[in-house]
């Protein structure tokens, strides 16, 4: 193959987190700069455009209460995704795992007999159990039948978008619906607390931020977390050091599905505090953190920083909708871009491209 | 015709193929060091050597999958430059790989006309095809289904498509690699039959082997090359088993290192009829039994392919057996998981010691507690203990001279000899009893190299059995204590150090068994 | 409601629900057989849908459109081949992304153009005599559009293609074993590029229907996960043509009778079924002997270097 001779390619040896850093940081400013063209293209300066994201999703109260407000489903799915992703289980399901954890939370919520007092941990406990299932679903079609995890995982979304669907139109319809389906309100033993005047429902920011940390010393410090990292950076070795595959496979997909069930139970118990539509219920928080994570790097620690990141997104463009009239698709043109100028940097992450100063 | 420089002889244009001074060099070793090959029209050629001679390495050459850094090649006495296996196939040469080149879920036709582009267009003139097939097949006797899905198909009829697909593409010269080391006795008579009516046809047949049987039996002239060099070219007619094995394998052993003679030890491993198949389900293991000692080296000659593999893998938990048992004291290992034999002290350096030995981008000190990264000794609780880690990787690093700039870095950034250290570091900590060692310095510079044995004799003389597997003849005969040969499967013979004889081991090597005298 | 209109209205609706499925599918086939996994397939289609619709609208010419969408859709492929296949980059994230482009570009580019009804939408058209046939005659050879017609032409066209020329063989080698396909010469990553983008092509081209005949209309999110029942139906279709068209045309009678069933069976079931068959497949023909006869093709989702092992 021949090369241009004004630049090389080299492979390179070491991946650093500088390289790391500075090669995701490249591709995001770069999603930036074409989706400036984009608000060019509208008339409207970039610079102003992301000056009112910025002050509009962190500058005030309403926004910043916003941005926490999408960032904790984000938080909490990220982080399972970096657990699943640190295995090679490549979950596309943490939408359907969050939509069973909101059913199951109020499942429970609704219609099983409880003290006060407990129902509402019943709820959190029944929301990751819930999605963790679901997650184990696939991962065992995977260890034991070889299904693909990808198109499991992504058909697993839409049967439990249907089968919430079903709940809300079906058995578990509220009598107080009104053209659009939605269960009864929870009763206020089910419901999680906000701080006043927000819509963040702290308890769960809480467990998020708490899963976040200790999921990254589980992967980082304990025996379990070793047979993961093994397991997902070279299966051959693990075979030949006797770590089964199979055992974390199933283990990292619980987690993964459990926390991705406790978000759901957030937007569920915190947001709505009843069960309605699966897409007025969760904004594809599973999907985006499917960003999140990648971006992340799989370190669930900074899938701290990266799911901030994208609630800004999100808060931003709730904010562009109402001050400059854009639509809010415009947060999807954003995180496909992203997405999009990740994967292709990652390339840089492998070669090295220098240029070649000749002599002539 | 005009003969252009070279041999200007009258022979030559009886000559298929002539091979002048070919070298080739990979990083760290000569593969092909100035090999001459003269094959003639409509012969059987045999191509003899142990592994690492240079065979399939000269045969690429010629099929254009690699280009000689010197030398030249002279077809049927033009000169030619053979650039791909395009332009092999366009010199009407054809090659049958060890591993078969077909598509499992293709047809038999299918996958014979993938690749051509035969000037009509985008669509298949099925019926001419297959037409053709079959009458190529019913000429040669390659019988098989046409529309038959090649995964359905036995070894030898896939083999038998290979050939068909050479054959369609009008190949006069044919190499093959090692072709019956997948064939039941049944299928080679067939395959030997089918050479037979090939080369009545005027097609010239070059073929690759390690097998003395089949030399004897197929071919018209052979040439034997070892370690890179051709070492004599004779008269099928004119030679004998034995002097092909001696011409095989004979040299002066080049040095010796210091080893103390040992009294081995009571039993460490007992292995009894082992049988066990390989990846593609054919034996691969048929009765096998040796006992191993404490304070012994037990080493196990043969050429690759021969169920060297499958009988590391065996005894460290990775494959099956389907029958017979291997007893470290009073436990079996046949059944017994991966992870259960390395607890029990049981220490494997990996044929493969990057993709299956280590975790290239985990750390030096990480990749050093892969295994026992579970014991109370570096993690307690559920946490690993770092400290515990980061000690041992000081240790290791220090008293194996693994070189690297500090115990974090990525084991991936080594170079061949330390991450083979890394490997030895890890598994002989704890003084295991049985160490299976697989071509533990395949690879490897001269100095590492001379460490690794080292090694391997200091735990010999403290009291561990090793098995240890190589391909490289010298460092059996200068390591081992006994010399077990294997051979499709089969013990051909156990000698002690003292009573070996590098020509008996290369004629054991090559298929005969012990008690055969001289043939 | 009379049983005989209830047919109709199930046959005549299988069809032109169908059909974009059925385009969509067929692309999707060619693209999996080939060895890349194409998830971005809801955002071709939805693009496809938003072009066709301001390409007819501005020029009048539906079938333009139709055109237009096509190249689009296309387009689009080509930008998840060069990740997947230039840069090797993981493509279900790559499928993922584009779709989410499309998404977002044709909320934010199509926003001016919702509600806005099409002058001219694609001819319905009547086939003579076959159309006088009782039952079958009015649900399936009138009121459809040509497109439809020409969607069920290239099933047989494309499993010929697929299975008895040339091409067919070398795309189904590169899916399955690229390394023995190259080999032999095949250039892996043309194969690869054209059937990514054939896949692209009908997906833009599906999308194109529609909003120009379908519904017609423009509005955000038209294809409401249409391209997510492609993924399913591929699978259901055992990567092949003809169950393809079956697939499709199943599900859409399906999806029909959802509607109408609704007093007796939930609906929301019933259209869970396409994806709860794709895993039930999946379960049975992952391994084994099954997965050599009618599996997904080995390489797929796994970028090819050569050299590499």
């Amino acid at each position: 193959m021949t090369r241009p001779s004004w630049f090389r390619v080299e492979r390179r040896e070491a991946l650093t987190p500088w390289v790391v850093f500075s090669v995701s940081f490249a591709a995001i400013v770069a999603a930036l700069l074409a989706a400036g063209i984009f608000f060019k293209g509208y008339g409207v300066s970039p610079i102003r455009a992301y000056g009112l994201i910025v002050s509009g999703a962190l500058g005030n109260k309403v926004g910043l209460a916003e941005t926490v407000r999408r960032t904790i489903p984000l938080l909490l799915c990220g982080v399972g995704l970096t657990v699943a992703f640190r295995a090679l289980f490549w979950n596309i399901g943490a939408e359907g795992q969050l939509l069973v954890g909101a059913m199951a939370a109020a499942g429970v919520a609704l219609f099983v007999p409880l003290p006060e007092m407990l129902r509402l941990p019943v709820m959190l406990v029944a929301g990751f159990v819930g999605g963790g299932l679901w997650a184990l679903l696939p991962a065992f079609l995977k260890v034991k039948l070889g299904v693909n995890d990808v198109i499991s995982t992504l058909m697993l979304n839409y049967i439990a978008a249907f089968v919430m669907q079903y709940l809300i139109q079906g058995p578990w319809k509220g009598p107080t619906a009104r053209g659009f389906a939605y269960t009864d309100k929870f009763p206020s033993s089910a419901i999680l607390a906000r701080i006043p005047g927000t819509p963040i429902h702290w308890l769960t920011l809480i467990l998020g931020v708490v899963a976040a940390v200790v999921a990254f010393i589980w992967v980082a410090r304990t025996r379990q977390g070793f047979e993961i990292r093994v397991v997902g950076e070279n299966p051959d070795a693990a075979r030949y050091a006797g770590i089964s595959q199979a055992k974390v496979i199933l283990v990292a997909m619980l987690v993964s599905g459990g926390l991705a069930g406790l978000a759901g139970v957030g937007e569920a118990a915190g947001i709505h505090r009843m069960l309605l539509a699966p897409a007025k219920l969760s904004a594809g928080y599973g999907y985006t953190a499917i960003i999140v994570a990648w971006l992340a790097r799989r370190n669930p620690l900074a899938v701290i920083v990266t799911s901030v990141l994208f609630g800004v997104i999100m808060a931003g463009g709730d904010v562009i909708k109402v001050t400059l009239g854009l639509p809010f698709q415009l947060v999807n043109v954003f995180n496909g871009l992203i997405l999009f100028f990740l994967i292709g940097s990652e390339i840089f992450m492998r070669y090295k491209v220098s240029i070649v100063w000749r002599r002539s | 015709m005009e003969k252009r420089g070279g041999m200007a002889s009258e022979s030559s244009v009886r000559l298929a193929v002539q091979l002048e001074g070919i070298v080739k060099r990979f990083p760290g070793v000569v593969a092909n060091d100035g090999v001459d090959l003269d094959v003639r029209r409509g012969e059987i050629h045999c191509l003899l050597g142990e592994n690492g001679a240079g065979k399939t390495t000269l045969m690429r050459i010629l099929y254009g999958l690699y280009q000689p850094d010197e030398g030249r090649i002279i077809l049927h006495g033009e000169p030619a430059r053979i650039t791909s296996p395009k332009s092999a196939l366009a010199h009407r040469i054809g090659m049958v790989h060890q591993h078969f080149h077909l598509v499992a879920t293709l047809s038999v036709q299918e996958n014979i006309v993938l690749g051509l582009s035969e000037g009509s267009g985008p669509f298949l003139r099925s019926k001419a095809t297959r037409a053709r097939i079959e009458r190529l097949a019913e000429e040669y006797g390659l019988q098989v289904d046409p529309a038959a899905k090649v995964w359905q198909l036995s070894v030898g009829q896939q083999q038998r498509v290979e050939i068909l697909k050479a054959l369609y593409r009008d190949a006069h010269i044919l190499i093959m690699d090692e072709p019956t080391s997948v064939l039941t006795p049944q299928e080679v008579d067939s395959l030997f039959g089918t050479l037979r009516t090939l080369v009545d046809d005027g097609l010239t047949i070059i073929f690759i082997t390690h097998k003395l049987d089949e030399v004897m039996e197929v071919s018209d002239r052979v040439t034997v090359l070892q370690k890179g060099k051709t070492v004599a070219t004779v008269n099928t007619a004119d030679t004998s088993k034995t002097e092909l094995a001696r011409l095989m394998v004979g040299r002066e052993v080049v040095f010796r290192l210091e080893k103390r003679t040992q009294e081995h030890g009571e039993v460490v491993l007992e292995v009894s009829d082992l049988h066990a198949s390989n990846d593609r389900g054919l034996p691969a293991l048929r009765g096998v039994s040796f006992d191993l000692h404490a304070s012994e080296i037990l080493g196990v000659a043969g050429v690759s392919g021969n169920g060297q593999h499958e009988l590391s893998e065996v005894l460290t938990g990775l494959r099956r057996t389907t029958k017979g048992s291997a007893f470290i004291e009073t436990k079996d290992l046949t059944g017994c998981s991966a992870r259960e034999i390395a607890d029990m002290g049981v220490a494997h350096v990996p044929t493969e010691r990057i993709r299956v030995g280590t975790v290239p981008s985990m750390s030096v000190r990480e990749n050093l507690i892969l295994k026992s990264y579970r014991t109370s000794e570096y993690s307690r609780w559920m946490l690993l203990d770092e400290k515990a880690a980061e000690r041992n990787a000081r240790r290791a690093m220090q008293e194996y001279e693994i070189s690297a700039p500090h115990d974090g870095t990525s084991a991936g950034n080594l170079s061949g000899g330390n991450i083979q250290r890394l490997v030895l570091a890890r598994e002989l900590c704890g003084s295991p009893r049985f160490i299976v060692a697989a071509h533990p310095t395949y690879g490897l510079d001269v100095g590492a190299t001379e460490q690794v044995r080292q090694v391997l004799l200091d735990q010999r003389d403290e009291g561990a059995g090793i098995l240890l597997i190589s391909e490289d003849l010298d460092e059996i005969m200068q390591l081992s204590d006994r010399i077990l040969v294997l051979y499709e499967g089969e013990v051909m013979g156990i000698v002690t150090c003292e009573e070996a004889n590098i020509d008996e081991i290369g004629l054991m090597m090559a298929g005969s068994h012990r008690q055969e005298g001289e043939l | 409601m009379s049983w005989q209109s209830w047919v109709i209205s199930t046959f005549a609706f299988m069809l032109s629900y169908g059909t974009p499925l059925l385009l969509a599918t067929l692309g999707e086939i060619f693209a999996e057989r080939a060895g890349v996994l194409n998830l971005g397939i809801e955002g071709m289609m939805i693009m496809g849908a938003y072009s066709a619709f301001v390409t007819a609208y501005v020029t009048g010419n539906p079938w333009f459109g139709v055109l237009v969408a096509g190249a689009v859709g296309c387009g689009f492929s080509i930008i998840h081949a060069f990740a997947s296949i230039t840069l090797r980059a993981n493509q279900v994230v790559s499928g993922l992304a584009l779709t989410l482009l499309g998404l977002g570009l044709s909320g934010v580019l199509g926003r001016a153009w919702g509600g806005r009804p099409l002058p001219n939408t694609l001819p319905e058209i009547t086939i003579p005599g076959l159309s006088k046939i009782p039952i079958l005659g009015p649900s399936l050879f009138e009121g459809h559009s040509l497109l439809v017609y020409i969607a069920i032409l290239l099933v047989p066209v494309l499993w010929f293609v697929l299975f008895r020329t040339r091409i067919g063989i070398s795309i189904r080698s590169v899916g399955e074993d690229p390394a023995t396909a190259d080999s032999l010469g095949v250039s892996v990553s043309r194969v690869r590029y054209l059937s990514v983008a054939f896949g692209g092509l009908l997906a833009g081209v599906a999308g194109g229907y529609l909003s120009v005949s379908y519904y017609p209309a423009w509005t955000e999110g038209l294809t409401g996960g249409m391209g997510w029942i492609v993924v399913a139906l591929t699978i259901f279709a055992f990567w092949n043509p003809a169950m393809g068209m079956l697939g499709s045309f199943l599900f859409a009678a399906l999806y029909h009778l959802s509607f109408r069933l609704q007093p007796w069976v939930a609906p929301e079931l019933l259209r869970a079924l396409p994806y709860l068959f794709a895993i039930l497949v999946l379960s049975f023909v992952s391994r084994g002997t099954l997965q050599r006869k009618a599996g997904a093709p080995s390489a797929l989702t796994i970028p090819y270097t050569r050299g590499q092992d």
